[in-house]
């Protein structure tokens, strides 16, 4: 496989043909916020958070879905890349209810850590208050769309890793929700397996065992890489902190 | 011509209130009214979320007394699931009562109230607080805020931090107790027993030094609530309600909790944001009760530790045999008499083997459709009541706060007072000072107080010149 050059943030890097922008910032430890992209999972490119500036594009691009070019020229942080960065975590704080104070995955939360790391310190949108939903027809797991920013890792998980596909995405613009089967109640669904997965991969408390309490709800992700090494290489590894 | 004296906001309270004296055309008060003007809503808002995390959501409604809630919420949520908790989920559930009602206490005493008994009612209201204090007396000002923070203390050693911790959960507590703890803690001791000691003999100072005002210091017949154990005794958490009349008769007692609507309604005026509740059998407005401190320690036989039992027989002795203490100015030193208590109290518990237990989490499904939970607040009697769906969600919440059910005492309190010292319109800053004393009597906690649901009751009356009803439309 060929190997290509590039230049990101103005220092030298390689990185292998057909490898994506982010997958080269990761691996040099060079920071960009996301927050569907999951290691293991599809690329969707959806919340845009990633977003990059690539020398000789007018438009900016996500380096999850940018693959490496020859010659790329890229920035990944600068004051107007910081700014996009903040407005989509203000706007995506002001489409739901997010109530850290009171949710179960306070201090678990990837939204809430995004928040710190791209420096939202006020919301200037005016917040929504959505009338949303909550199905706990589930006997082990609650779904809160109050929480849920469509990230639709729970999606991804459930269709490519376990096999279920008992969730997808419904409905337009302000109106669009994760449903179960044909928007049946998750508790009616006959293919869910209640293995658990699209709770552990959901960033937020959208997602969460029935029972817990305020701050309660940590997402356990290692298991992932665990399934696709073994799947993909026959390697049953056990995961460890890179 | 008749006019408005208007006190707002109403200050050394915990959360926004005023109000408003009337007077009539020879300038005599003619009425005089508390009016609670912030409005909170948690009723409604609950609705539709899990019950398991009512306890974290409901501890929110106010920064002086979450551990309340979250307690009581807690029950509620016990009472939805069926189970009994662990012996030692309850004994540490206690703990973090006692020590909300030490904090809490102290705070009502020390930096609200007392810069009144110390300073005087007519001091210059820029110092009348507790830097005032901290001017005049060092030591008794730090010694209250040392002992508010051993209070503060315990709560954060038990749940993790001192305000709107999520400790409590449905089933139990979230995480054990251990002896480093407790050891901590006991090293306290010796202060925290004194002090609670000093607060006892400056408030019979200031019954001695105010003995011409006290009497009119909201000094009126009412009911009394509260919970007393199984042998009549002071409690805290979890007993029966019991009922006294102003002569000290015990007019209902051994009442559920659960039972709580049968005996207790609540209604709503215009003119404020805070319900009405009242005992049922005598109705609207007649059935006025008091909660809190002066309730308890009216309503039970006794306190099961040997201090605090010994200031409630003099405590006893402020009435005649055949009346109850009718008097809420003597809701402080009932306060201070509680506070000395829960530090005894939560000492002997200290010393219980059974608090270090691992065990202190049941784990259940929803089991009831509908959960009551019940305890003992700083201010009185507070109940959670829940009705769930069979997943677990929330459809309705009714809450009925201690502050709430002395709301209309704490109306008769300001109404005595504003006509024993108020004569003609001009009125000085000491007089609208004693009022507002009277409401800090009761140590009203309004943010709690005004959680109320989404739609105030209306009613529209259409009165003819001659004062007939000539329509009504109600909402």
């Amino acid at each position: 496989m060929a190997v290509k050059t590039l230049t990101i943030n103005g220092e030298q890097y390689s990185a292998q043909e057909g490898e994506s922008v982010l997958s080269v910032c990761r691996q040099n430890k060079i920071p960009i916020p996301t927050l569907c992209h999951l290691e293991g999972l599809s690329t969707v490119g959806a919340c845009r958070l990633c977003l990059v500036q690539i020398e000789g594009i007018p438009k900016l691009l996500p380096a999850c879905t940018t693959k490496v070019e020859e010659g790329m020229v890229i920035t990944t942080s600068n004051q107007k890349l910081d700014k996009y960065r903040r407005m989509i975590v203000a706007l995506l704080a002001s489409e739901g209810n997010h109530v850290c104070a009171v949710c179960v995955a306070n201090n678990h939360c990837e939204l809430q850590d995004l928040a710190y790391e791209v420096g939202l310190v006020r919301v200037r949108y005016p917040y929504l208050f959505p009338k949303k939903s909550l199905d706990a027809t589930h006997k082990e797991y609650v779904m809160d769309h109050n929480r849920c920013v469509l990230c639709t890792r729970c999606v991804r998980v459930c269709d490519e890793v376990e096999g279920a596909h008992v969730w997808d995405v419904a409905g337009r613009g302000i109106d669009c929700e994760i449903v179960t089967g044909l928007d049946y109640s998750w508790g009616s669904s006959q293919t869910c397996t209640e293995c658990g997965k699209c709770v552990m991969v959901c960033p937020t408390g959208a997602l969460f065992e029935k029972g817990v309490t305020v701050s309660e709800m940590e997402k356990k992700k290692d298991f992932l890489k665990y399934i696709i090494t073994a799947r993909q290489k026959r390697e049953w590894v056990a995961f460890t902190n890179e | 011509m008749s006019e408005t004296i208007t006190i707002s906001p109403v200050t050394r309270i915990e959360g926004h209130a005023k109000i408003t004296i009337h007077l009539n055309d020879k300038g005599e008060v003619q009425d005089a009214r508390f009016h609670v003007n912030e409005f909170r809503g948690f009723e409604k808002f609950c609705e539709g979320r899990m019950v398991w995390e009512m306890p974290g959501l409901t501890s929110r409604i106010c920064g002086i007394c979450p551990a309340s809630h979250l307690v009581t919420s807690a029950k509620a949520g016990d009472d939805i699931l069926a189970i009994g908790i662990p012996e030692t989920a309850e004994k540490l559930r206690r703990m973090l009562t006692l020590a909300q009602w030490i904090q809490s206490h102290a705070l009502s005493f020390f930096h609200l109230s007392s810069p009144d008994f110390l300073l005087g009612f007519e001091a210059d209201p820029a110092l009348r607080n507790i830097f005032g204090l901290l001017a005049h007396d060092k030591d008794f000002a730090v010694r209250g805020i040392r002992l508010r923070k051993f209070g503060q203390q315990v709560i954060e050693m038990l749940g993790g931090r001192r305000i709107h911790t999520p400790w409590a959960v449905a089933g139990g507590v979230r995480e054990a107790f251990t002896r480093e703890e407790r050891d901590a803690l006991l090293a306290w001791y010796p202060e925290v027993r004194e002090t609670a000691l000093l607060a006892i003999k400056t408030i019979k100072r200031v019954h001695e030094q105010y003995s011409k005002e006290i009497p009119s210091f909201g000094n009126f017949q009412s009911l009394f609530m509260g919970m007393v154990g199984p042998n009549g005794e002071l409690e805290y958490y979890g007993g029966n309600l019991r009922v006294m009349d102003s002569a000290g008769n015990i007019i209902a007692n051994n009442i559920d909790p659960r039972e709580y609507r049968q005996d207790f309604g609540e209604a709503s005026e215009s003119w404020s944001y805070l319900k009405f509740p009242y005992y049922k059998p005598l109705g609207y407005p007649k059935g006025i009760y008091r909660v809190g401190p002066l309730a308890r320690l009216n309503i039970c036989d006794s306190i099961t530790t040997p201090l605090a039992e010994q200031e409630r027989r003099l405590f006893k002795k402020l009435a005649p045999s055949s009346e109850a203490v009718n008097n809420s100015f003597y809701f402080h030193y009932a306060r201070l008499i509680e506070m000395l208590f829960a530090v005894e109290k939560l000492e002997e518990l200290l010393h219980d083997p059974a608090i270090f237990g691992t065990q202190v989490r049941s784990k259940a499904e929803i089991n009831r459709l509908e959960g009551i939970g019940a305890c003992e607040a700083p201010r009185g009697t507070l109940f959670h009541h829940y009705w769930v769906d069979e997943n677990g969600v929330l459809q309705k919440v009714n809450m009925l706060i201690a502050t709430a059910q002395n709301n209309m005492a704490m109306n008769r309190t300001v109404r005595q007072i504003a006509m024993q010292f108020i004569d003609g319109p001009k009125v000085s800053e000491g007089i609208l000072n004693r009022i507002e004393a009277g409401i800090r009597c009761f140590d009203p906690c309004l943010s709690c107080s005004t959680h109320a649901a989404g739609e105030m009751p209306l009613e529209v009356q259409l009165l003819g010149a001659d004062g007939r009803v000539l329509d009504v439309k109600r909402r």
